[in-house]
C-alpha cells in the first residue's frame, strides 16, 4: 500500500497536538481553578495578619514570611556549594569509574521522595547536630534536597560552553581557573540559574522536608533567629485542608493562590535575571 | 637562530601513534608550513609545540621537544604558552566584545592599566592589518565581524600576549580567497619578527608563503627542506606524488 505523505503528515501532526493539549489542560484547569476559587479569599489583611480564631479566620503572613525565609536559606546555602560541584565535576575530576559513579548517584539523588530528606534532615540537623526545629534546620534539609537538581543542571550548564572557546584560552596563555572563572563561568550562567529557578520552586512547594525539621503548627507572630520554630505555606495548607475542621473554603485555596504566586514570583526574578545573561550571549 | 628542537618525538593517544620519531629544527624569521594528507600527524605535531595535546585524554609522548633549548616539560606551562601563541583552523572568537577579545591574554596575565591595554590592543590590531576595518566598533561584539575578520582578529589576540613564535593551523581552510590572501600577507609581515609554523592542506599555500616546508605522512617525517627544494626537486619519491597530486 502506498503511503499518502500528507495523510501521514496531518495524523501525526493530531497525536503531537493531542499531547501537548493533555499536557497543558491539567495545568490550566488547576491554575484556573485555584484562581477561581481563592480570589475571593484576597485582601489586604489576608496576606499581612496573623492566623485568628484558630487558622479559620485573619491572616497567612507568619506562613508566607516562614516560606521565604526557608527558601531563601535553601539557595544560600546550595547554590554556593551545588555550583562549585558542578565546576568540580564537571571541569577537574578525570572521567573515572569512580566519578562516573558520583554522577549518576548525583543524578538520582534528584529522584528521591522529599519525606526521605526531611527524615535525614531530622537526624541529622535536628537530632544529631541539636538545631532542634529550627529555620536553620528546616532551610539545610530544603538545601540538601535541592543540590542534586542544582548541580545537574549547572553540570550540563558548564560542559555546553563549547570546548574550543576553553582551548582558545588556554592557548592564550590564561590557567585553567582563569578559564573557568573568564570564559566557562560567565557563558554557563543561563543554565545554572534554570538550575536555580527548578530548585526555588521544588523548596518553597515541598512539605514533607519541613514537616519534622521547621514546621509550626502555629505561630501567631514571626520567627526571631534561625533557631526558631516557622510557620511554611504548604505546611500550613495541609493543616487547614487536613487538620483543622470547618476552614472555609476561599481560605484555603486563597492559600494555595498565595503559594502559588510566590513561586512564580521568584521565578520570574530569576527569569528576568536569566535574559538579561542570554542577551550578552553572543554566539 | 633555532627556536624549537624537536628530537626523537613519538605521541600516541591510547594505542594510536599520531607522531613516529620526528626530529626537527624550528627557526625564528621564517615560515616553516607543514603539509600532509590528513591523519598524517600535522596537527599533533603542532599542538606539541604548546602543549596543548595534554588536554586530550590517553596522550602519551617520548622524545624532548625544546624550546630556546629547555624542555617544554619542565616549562612554566602558562609562560609557555603566552611565548607560543596559536591560531585556529575556523576562527574562533571568544564571546566578547574586539577590544575584550584581543585583551583578553595581556588581562589573563594581569596588565590591567587601561592606558597600556589600549595601546596594546592598537598595536596588536595593526600588526594583523585589521585596525582600520574595526578601529570604530571596538566594543561590537566579535561575531558580528566576517569569518575572514574573526580570523585576523583572532591572530592579533594572539599577537596581543607577546609571542615569539606563532602557530597557524589551516588559518585559512574557513576563509574565501580574498580573505586568505590578506591572511597570508599578514603572515609574510609577521615572519620578520616571528617564528611561524604554518600547517596547512593547501600544497599552493605552502609554495606561496613558506621558507621551508616540512611534508609529514602517517605520523611520519618524510622529507624537510627549503621550499623550493621540496616543490622542484624533492628527494623522497612519495613527497613528488603528494606536492603532485597523486594522492591526498
Amino acid at each position: 500500500m502506498r503511503r499518502n505523505p500528507q495523510k501521514t503528515q496531518s495524523i501525526a501532526f493530531f497525536f503531537l497536538f493531542l499531547a501537548t493539549f493533555l499536557v497543558v489542560l491539567p495545568v490550566g484547569l488547576i491554575v484556573l481553578v485555584i484562581i477561581q476559587k481563592g480570589l475571593p479569599a484576597i485582601n489586604w489583611q489576608f496576606l499581612s495578619d496573623i492566623p485568628r480564631q484558630g487558622m479559620r479566620a485573619g491572616g497567612i503572613f507568619p506562613a508566607i514570611v516562614g516560606t521565604l525565609y526557608l527558601v531563601s536559606g535553601a539557595i544560600i546555602f546550595a547554590l554556593p556549594i551545588g555550583l562549585l560541584a558542578a565546576v568540580y565535576l564537571s571541569e577537574y575530576s578525570k572521567d573515572t569509574l569512580l566519578t562516573r559513579m558520583i554522577k549518576l548517584a548525583i543524578v538520582n539523588l534528584a529522584g528521591v521522595p522529599s519525606v526521605v530528606y526531611g527524615l535525614f534532615g531530622l537526624a541529622l540537623f535536628v537530632v544529631f547536630l541539636k538545631f532542634g526545629a529550627s529555620i536553620l534546620s528546616g532551610s539545610l534539609t530544603l538545601g540538601i534536597m535541592i543540590l542534586p537538581i542544582i548541580i545537574t543542571t549547572s553540570r550540563e550548564a558548564l560542559e555546553s560552553v563549547p570546548y574550543s572557546f576553553r582551548e582558545v584560552s588556554l592557548s592564550l596563555g590564561a590557567s585553567k581557573w582563569q578559564t573557568i572563572r573568564h570564559i566557562v563561568l560567565p557563558n554557563a550562567i543561563p543554565g545554572i540559574l534554570t538550575g536555580t529557578i527548578l530548585g526555588l520552586g521544588r523548596a518553597a512547594g515541598e512539605t514533607a522536608p519541613i514537616l519534622f525539621t521547621v514546621a509550626a503548627f502555629y505561630l501567631p507572630r514571626l520567627p526571631g533567629s534561625v533557631f526558631d520554630q516557622a510557620m511554611a505555606l504548604p505546611y500550613h495548607l495541609y493543616v487547614i485542608s487536613t487538620q483543622v475542621p470547618n476552614v472555609d473554603e476561599k481560605t484555603r485555596y486563597g492559600t494555595a493562590l498565595v503559594l502559588l504566586t510566590l513561586v512564580l514570583f521568584m521565578n520570574l526574578v530569576a527569569i528576568v535575571i536569566r535574559y538579561q545573561f542570554r542577551k550578552k550571549k553572543k554566539w | 637562530m633555532v627556536k624549537f628542537n624537536i628530537e626523537g618525538l613519538h605521541i600516541w593517544f591510547g594505542e594510536v601513534q599520531a607522531i613516529n620519531n620526528v626530529r626537527m629544527d624550528i627557526q625564528t624569521r621564517e615560515i616553516l608550513s607543514v603539509i600532509g594528507p590528513a591523519n598524517s600527524g600535522k596537527t599533533t605535531f603542532l599542538r606539541m609545540l604548546n602543549r596543548l595535546n595534554e588536554l586530550q585524554a590517553h596522550f602519551r609522548m617520548e622524545g624532548t621537544v625544546s624550546f630556546d633549548k629547555k624542555n617544554i616539560r619542565d616549562m612554566d606551562l602558562e609562560l609557555l604558552r603566552k611565548k607560543v601563541g596559536m591560531v585556529f583552523a575556523m576562527p574562533m572568537p571568544l564571546p566578547l566584545s574586539i577590544y575584550d577579545n584581543v585583551a583578553y591574554g595581556a588581562r589573563m596575565h594581569n596588565i590591567r592599566e587601561k592606558k597600556k591595554l589600549d595601546g596594546l590592543v592598537e598595536g596588536a590590531l595593526r600588526q594583523a592589518y585589521i585596525w582600520d576595518e574595526v578601529k570604530d566598533r571596538l566594543s561590537l561584539s566579535a561575531f558580528k565581524l566576517s569569518g575572514g575578520q574573526q580570523q585576523r582578529l583572532c591572530i592579533a589576540r594572539t599577537l596581543a600576549v607577546g609571542p615569539e613564535v606563532i602557530l597557524f593551523d589551516e588559518p585559512c581552510s574557513g576563509l574565501d580567497p580574498i580573505s586568505t590572501a590578506k591572511v597570508e600577507e599578514t603572515m609574510l609581515k609577521l615572519k620578520e619578527q616571528y617564528a611561524i609554523v604554518l600547517v596547512t592542506n593547501n600544497v599552493k599555500q605552502a609554495a606561496r608563503v613558506g621558507d621551508r616546508t616540512a611534508f609529514f605522512l602517517s605520523g611520519e617525517l618524510i622529507e624537510i627542506d627549503k621550499t623550493d627544494k621540496i616543490f622542484t626537486a624533492p628527494k623522497d619519491k612519495r613527497t613528488e606524488d603528494y606536492i603532485s597530486g597523486k594522492f591526498g
